[in-house]
């Protein structure tokens, strides 16, 4: 048995090596190379300062804005360290609510604000995506009945007619993969990008 | 349900048939020490490893020996992970300037890592160093998966070998698994998820200016070359909280349907390996049709219960189903199919929150785990899982006939019974009993997230999660304390080894025996007979452990959700 010590600390020193240092170090080298973008983070830039990244998302509040879901990521109370505060789209502390089926925390704050959204656009079934918190909390899409829902409220905010806000939102649908994985759906901050573009150059 | 999901489905099931047999071809001949297409490029590093070593790779091992050798190799691993993450504020590769991790959740967090649990009491982006992520998990995500190969291997050479006392040499298995399978494969993966958005970069977190005017602070990292590992090796740890859900860890709908495919592939193939070991393919086809049974009887039910949705948020008057703790890209299918997949194995990464899961849709990744995961299972830990089970099967058939029961040539005798009922009776005591212990201790009762039969069902899902060396989490529950941090690290360190100790006393004696030629009174083993026998005896073993606790947490929740209870 004392024969296998040799092997246990050296070969353990050596495939440590070579499986946490020189992969890692060498797929960062090739990719740095061939997928420059990816490799970075895939950062959106306008005019050359970083506004987000086209994977991650990020807050919207106003009404001149689409809207992503909501989002259940927290940050360090800056009060008590022990504590969290509520940090929507923390990008630096990814997470859930991880509130079940029977909880009652999430049945009243989807009913607060499912009842919102009824009010800013009576009649329209209100899409499950858009009063569910994603598991991330950096969920960058939404689905094309969320955005859709959302056309008459940035329309109006904007100024701009509401088939030019629809038609935006039609053009910024990606569907599955050869018509079979994944769900359709619109990437918020592209869509958001779009939108002041397209206000801009109305502006003009 | 949609027409598209199911095709989705048949489709994964259709790839994951169609890579069993190449991959079982190739393992088969790594773990021969026959040549590959590789050689001419590996068997150099391989020869240098074993002299720099001092390993002599004609020289085979007793199944005892091979067994410590891999126990030591583990108590490296630990001190190598458990050192870094304490000393990690005064190592390199530190951009986030993350401060030493504390003792009890740098021994959580090893313990996790050698088992190939990947349990994350840590919060990755919030507390690891890239050197930590590197060197201390990325590399223990290849060797745990390596050992879980290579001792399915050692136990198949049990089965195929007659009268001779060694099963291979540790060693020898573990260099050639790293570097002929895991790497090569690797390498390729990973530039494949960094095209599809996966970040690999040793660069500082990321400082933006979002179109609102707030900073947003975005972790980036050498994401990629751990996620290829941790998905193929059925790791799970992931390097950012949210794990498999995070759009990082997981951008587009092919990244994703890539990844259920790598859980799944090398376990698959181990079947494979199987059969050709023991000299009839059909043998592991047997087993992967029992494997494949039940998996599809566990998709079917989380998709339908995640399809319907929930009472509470029904009756709102929104369809669409389950979307809370799910991403907009997957959906209900794929999150589906994601929770079912990193169950049957032990993978334990998750693409959504399975917390927030269905009773019923959350319930089946728990009964997944509480079976052993033994459904294509962990790479290699599902296979000797699986294997026992058929001792026991097979067992029992031979109690129904009163003849001395046989499998593949070899004669199942009172040891070898002895040993899988000692593996398999071990996991349910540790989880239940933890279980027992955390309900009734107020500290570990506050770390509950949610109230009602839910809570119990986060406690329930942690024991086993961790006893099973899974690794996800219904993640609501606290797991981040004292007792938790210690308690898990007993449940991964039993589940793991004392099911891998007698898995190889079982390899060992069964090497010793004679082979003896199939007669007319041998029960066959590749026949649907077979299957459904092997099916049988695990459902009813396991459901005599464990439904008692099932009707305690997700049975009871669904038939309150149903009254529209909440709690």
């Amino acid at each position: 048995m004392l024969r296998e010590i040799r092997p246990a600390v050296v070969l353990l020193l050596l495939l440590t090596l070579i499986t946490g240092l020189a992969y890692p170090l060498a797929i960062t080298a090739i990719a740095g190379v061939i997928f420059p973008d990816q490799a970075q983070g895939s950062l959106i830039r306008r005019d050359g300062k970083v506004v987000g990244s086209a994977l991650i998302g990020q807050q919207f509040r106003s009404d001149q804005y689409f809207h992503g879901r909501p989002s259940a990521t927290t940050a360090p109370d800056p009060n008590d360290s022990t504590k969290t505060v509520p940090a929507p789209y923390n990008a630096a502390n990814s997470g859930a609510s991880n509130l079940g089926p029977t909880s009652k925390a999430l049945a009243d704050r989807v009913k607060d604000d499912v009842e919102k959204l009824k009010a800013e656009k009576p009649g329209s079934p209100v899409p499950v995506d858009l009063v569910t918190t994603s598991a991330s909390g950096l969920d960058p899409d939404i689905s094309p009945e969320a955005a859709l829902f959302q056309v008459p409220r940035v329309a109006k905010a904007r100024n701009l007619p509401e088939g030019r806000v629809r038609a935006l939102v039609n053009d910024n649908i990606r569907g599955r993969l050869a018509g079979l994985l994944g769900e359709p759906r619109v990437n918020v901050l592209a869509l958001n990008l779009a939108l002041d573009a397209a206000s801009r150059s109305a502006g003009k | 349900m949609t027409a598209i999901g199911w095709i989705q489905i048949i489709l994964y099931c259709a790839i994951i048939v169609a890579l069993t047999k190449p991959l079982g071809w190739y393992m088969t001949r790594v773990f021969n020490g026959e040549r590959t297409f590789l050689s001419p490029v590996l068997r150099p590093v391989e020869a240098g490893l074993y002299r720099i070593s001092g390993v002599d790779d004609k020289r085979e091992q007793h199944w005892l020996t091979y067994t410590v050798a891999m126990l030591l190799f583990h108590v490296g691993g630990v001190l190598i992970i458990y050192g870094l993450m304490r000393l990690q504020a005064f190592l390199p590769f530190n951009p986030a300037a993350q401060s030493a991790v504390a003792e009890d959740l740098s021994f959580n967090t090893a313990i996790s890592f050698i088992t190939n649990t990947n349990w994350q009491n840590y919060g990755g982006e919030s507390t690891l160093s890239y050197l930590v992520q590197m060197v201390g998990l990325t590399h223990q995500n290849f060797l745990s998966a390596a050992t879980g190969i290579v001792l399915a291997v050692a136990l198949i050479r049990g089965f195929a070998r007659a009268s001779m006392r060694t099963v291979g040499n540790f060693w020898v298995d573990v260099t050639r698994c790293t570097l002929y399978i895991l790497l090569p494969i690797c390498i390729v993966y990973a530039l494949f998820l960094v095209w599809q958005g996966m970040p690999q970069t040793l660069g500082d977190y990321v400082e933006a200016i979002t179109l609102e005017g707030a900073r947003q602070t975005i972790a980036v990292g050498p994401v990629a070359s751990q996620v290829a590992i941790k998905m193929l090796g059925t790791n799970g740890g992931g390097f950012f909280n949210a794990n498999a859900a995070h759009p990082f860890e997981n951008p587009t709908a092919l990244s994703n349907f890539v990844q259920m495919i790598s859980i799944f592939a090398l376990g698959a193939g181990l079947t494979n390996v199987f059969g050709r070991m023991v000299g009839n393919q059909r043998q592991g086809w047997a087993i992967f049709s029992v494997m494949g049974v039940l998996f599809l009887a566990g998709v079917a039910v989380t998709y339908w219960a995640e399809a319907n949705g929930t009472t509470a948020l029904n009756a709102l008057g929104l369809t669409g189903g389950n979307m809370e703790g799910k991403e907009v890209r997957f959906g209900i299918i794929a999150s589906s199919m994601f929770a079912v997949i990193t169950t049957d194995a032990s993978c334990g990464a998750v693409n959504a929150m399975h917390d927030s899961l269905t009773a019923l849709g959350g319930m089946i990744p728990l009964i997944n785990m509480q079976l052993g995961e033994i459904i294509i299972g962990g790479v290699g830990a599902g296979l000797y899982g699986m294997l026992l089970f058929v001792v026991l099967a097979i067992f029992v058939a031979g109690l129904m006939v009163g003849r001395t029961p046989e499998y593949v040539g070899k004669k199942i005798e009172a040891r070898e019974v002895k040993m899988a009922m000692l593996a398999i009776l071990v996991l349910p005591l540790m989880y239940l009993g933890w279980t027992a212990v955390a309900v009734v201790f107020p500290p570990a009762v506050a770390s509950m997230a949610n109230a009602g039969p839910h809570g119990f069902t986060e406690v329930l899902y942690a024991y086993t999660s961790a006893t099973g060396n899974n690794g996800s989490a219904f993640a609501g529950l606290s797991g981040n304390t004292f007792f938790y941090n210690l308690t898990l690290a007993s449940a991964m360190f039993v589940g793991r080894f004392f099911m891998i100790v007698p898995a190889m006393a079982i390899a060992g004696s069964l090497a010793g025996k004679k082979s003896i030629p199939p007669s007319n009174g041998t029960f066959p083993t590749t026949g649907g007979l077979f299957v459904g026998l092997v099916v049988g005896v695990i459902l009813i073993i396991g459901g005599l452990t464990f439904f008692p606790a099932l009707a305690l947490g997700p049975i009871v929740e669904h038939l309150a959700m149903t009254q529209g209870a909440v709690f």
